[in-house]
């Protein structure tokens, strides 16, 4: 399959690229990883007049903690499931990243690059959802962050501007005492997720004292579980307290009927995986 | 909508040719330098098929346009043998029937060969996680599985001062 022909264009500085874009706009893609665009050009879905490859592009690849972590637009999948700092800080990253799509693929596709594509399906999204992240962009020489949130807006839509490019996602530290996690059911390796669980918690000695949860794949855009987030916020993790939490998520969830599973299945393995995550966490607590 | 001339090493031989930017790597390596072992399996991102290392980590080159290789280094299944030597994990699928068909096989020893260079004994598990992108529709993946720890262990008996 051949995508329609367009113009490459390889930058070797962001502002380079960001002039680029200025110029063309809605007619250029930005590619990163290319592991969601360029399929989506070969079925010409996607077919855009030019292409700016910013792989040659340095600065835009590193994984670094500054008060918070930032994850470059460069990162790949593969970089987050081998970083040792991910291992120890963020569990919910750390269990993500060796679930998405397959080894050849996490080798390429990028964190950024998943959460710029929002598909309701991917991955990213949703742990970046429960950690409370911002996308960070830049538009000729101004910055602007915005929470993954308000980012995300549907499927397939973000509120990135066409002459902007999103340079880095940022996670707040999670804090000392945290627990992570990311529960995916796919039917085989490299299939979208039938359904997806983000949490992370940070704790105050038995309390949590910060809850996210991100759902994954439940509805047209990935969901972020606000009640019961506000839920455990403050709780300690007693039985009551998770089935309840479990609950408001599959309450929160939207899923469809579709060839992965009935809507009512997939609510069911929300609840499940919430009550996993949290029972976890919880037995950590007690250990 | 201008080509571009690339230049890229090619199983450590330096090419230069001159692609339409929408040219697939695979295509290029299939077509303008005729290395067929590449092999076009889905065409849909999904099965390994077409896989090559790109400076010594496995990609699909039906997922990569080839001007993105341009300056970079890529080994395709051609590229394993080394003077007229098999590589190990070339002689691992002959010993052990790591393939019927073949048509898999080019991705599959990629993807065994970088392994290797990672990780010189992996256990099944590792094997089956490597190879968890690549599809074969007749072995089942025990040989395969088997092809690659026979490789394992030959190319350790190889190194000096090995006791084989």
């Amino acid at each position: 399959m051949f995508p329609r022909s367009f113009d490459y264009l390889a930058p070797e500085s962001l502002d380079d690229a960001l002039s680029m874009l200025a110029e063309h706009g809605e007619d250029a893609k930005v590619l990163a990883g290319g592991q969601s665009l360029i399929p989506l050009m070969k079925l010409r879905f996607a077919a855009p007049d030019y292409i700016i490859d910013i792989n040659r592009i340095t600065g835009l690849g590193s994984v670094h903690e500054n008060g918070s972590l930032s994850v470059g637009a460069l990162v790949r999948t593969h970089d987050i499931e081998r970083s040792e700092l991910i291992r120890r800080r963020y569990p919910a990253m750390a269990a993500a990243a060796p679930l998405i799509s397959d080894p050849l693929v996490r080798n390429l596709g990028t964190v950024v690059g998943s959460l710029c594509h929002a598909d309701p399906q991917g991955d990213w999204a949703s742990v970046m959802l429960a950690m409370n992240a911002d996308i960070v962009c830049r538009n000729g020489a101004a910055e602007r962050r915005i929470p993954v949130s308000e980012f995300v807006q549907g499927p397939f839509t973000t509120t990135l501007d066409p002459t902007e490019i999103a340079t880095e996602v940022d996670i707040p530290d999670p804090g000392a005492d945290t627990f992570g996690t990311y529960m995916k059911l796919e039917r085989k390796v490299g299939d979208f997720a039938s359904v997806g669980v983000a949490v992370h918690l940070s704790f105050d000695g038995r309390k949590v004292e910060r809850a996210g949860i991100g759902l994954t794949a439940v509805g047209p855009a990935n969901i972020k579980a606000t009640e019961a987030e506000q839920l455990l916020a403050g709780a300690e993790l007693d039985g009551g307290t998770i089935a309840r939490a479990a609950d408001l998520c599959a309450e929160a969830a939207d899923p469809h009927s579709d060839l992965r599973g009935s809507a009512d299945y997939k609510r069911a393995m929300v609840r499940v995986f919430v009550s996993r995550a949290l029972n976890a966490a919880a037995a950590g607590k007690a250990a | 909508m201008a080509n571009k001339t690339i230049s890229v090493t090619v199983n450590g031989g330096s090419k230069t040719s001159e692609v339409e930017p929408r040219r697939l790597l695979v295509h290029w390596i299939r077509e303008a330098l005729g290395l067929t072992g590449t092999h076009v399996g889905c065409d849909t991102s999904s099965c390994g098929a077409c896989t090559v290392l790109l400076d010594g980590t496995p990609v699909k080159s039906c997922t990569m346009f080839a001007v993105q290789a341009d300056g970079r280094r890529v080994t395709t299944v051609e590229g394993l043998q080394q003077d007229g030597k098999l590589h190990p994990i070339q002689e691992g699928f002959k010993e052990e029937h790591g393939l019927q068909c073949g048509f898999c096989t080019p991705g599959m020893m990629l993807m065994g060969a970088a392994l290797l260079e990672e990780n010189p004994d992996p256990s099944e598990d590792d094997v089956r996680w490597a190879i968890s992108g690549n599809l074969c529709r007749c072995t089942g993946y025990q040989n395969i599985v088997k092809s690659v720890q026979w490789a394992a262990k030959r190319a350790a008996s190889e190194q000096p001062g090995a006791h084989a």
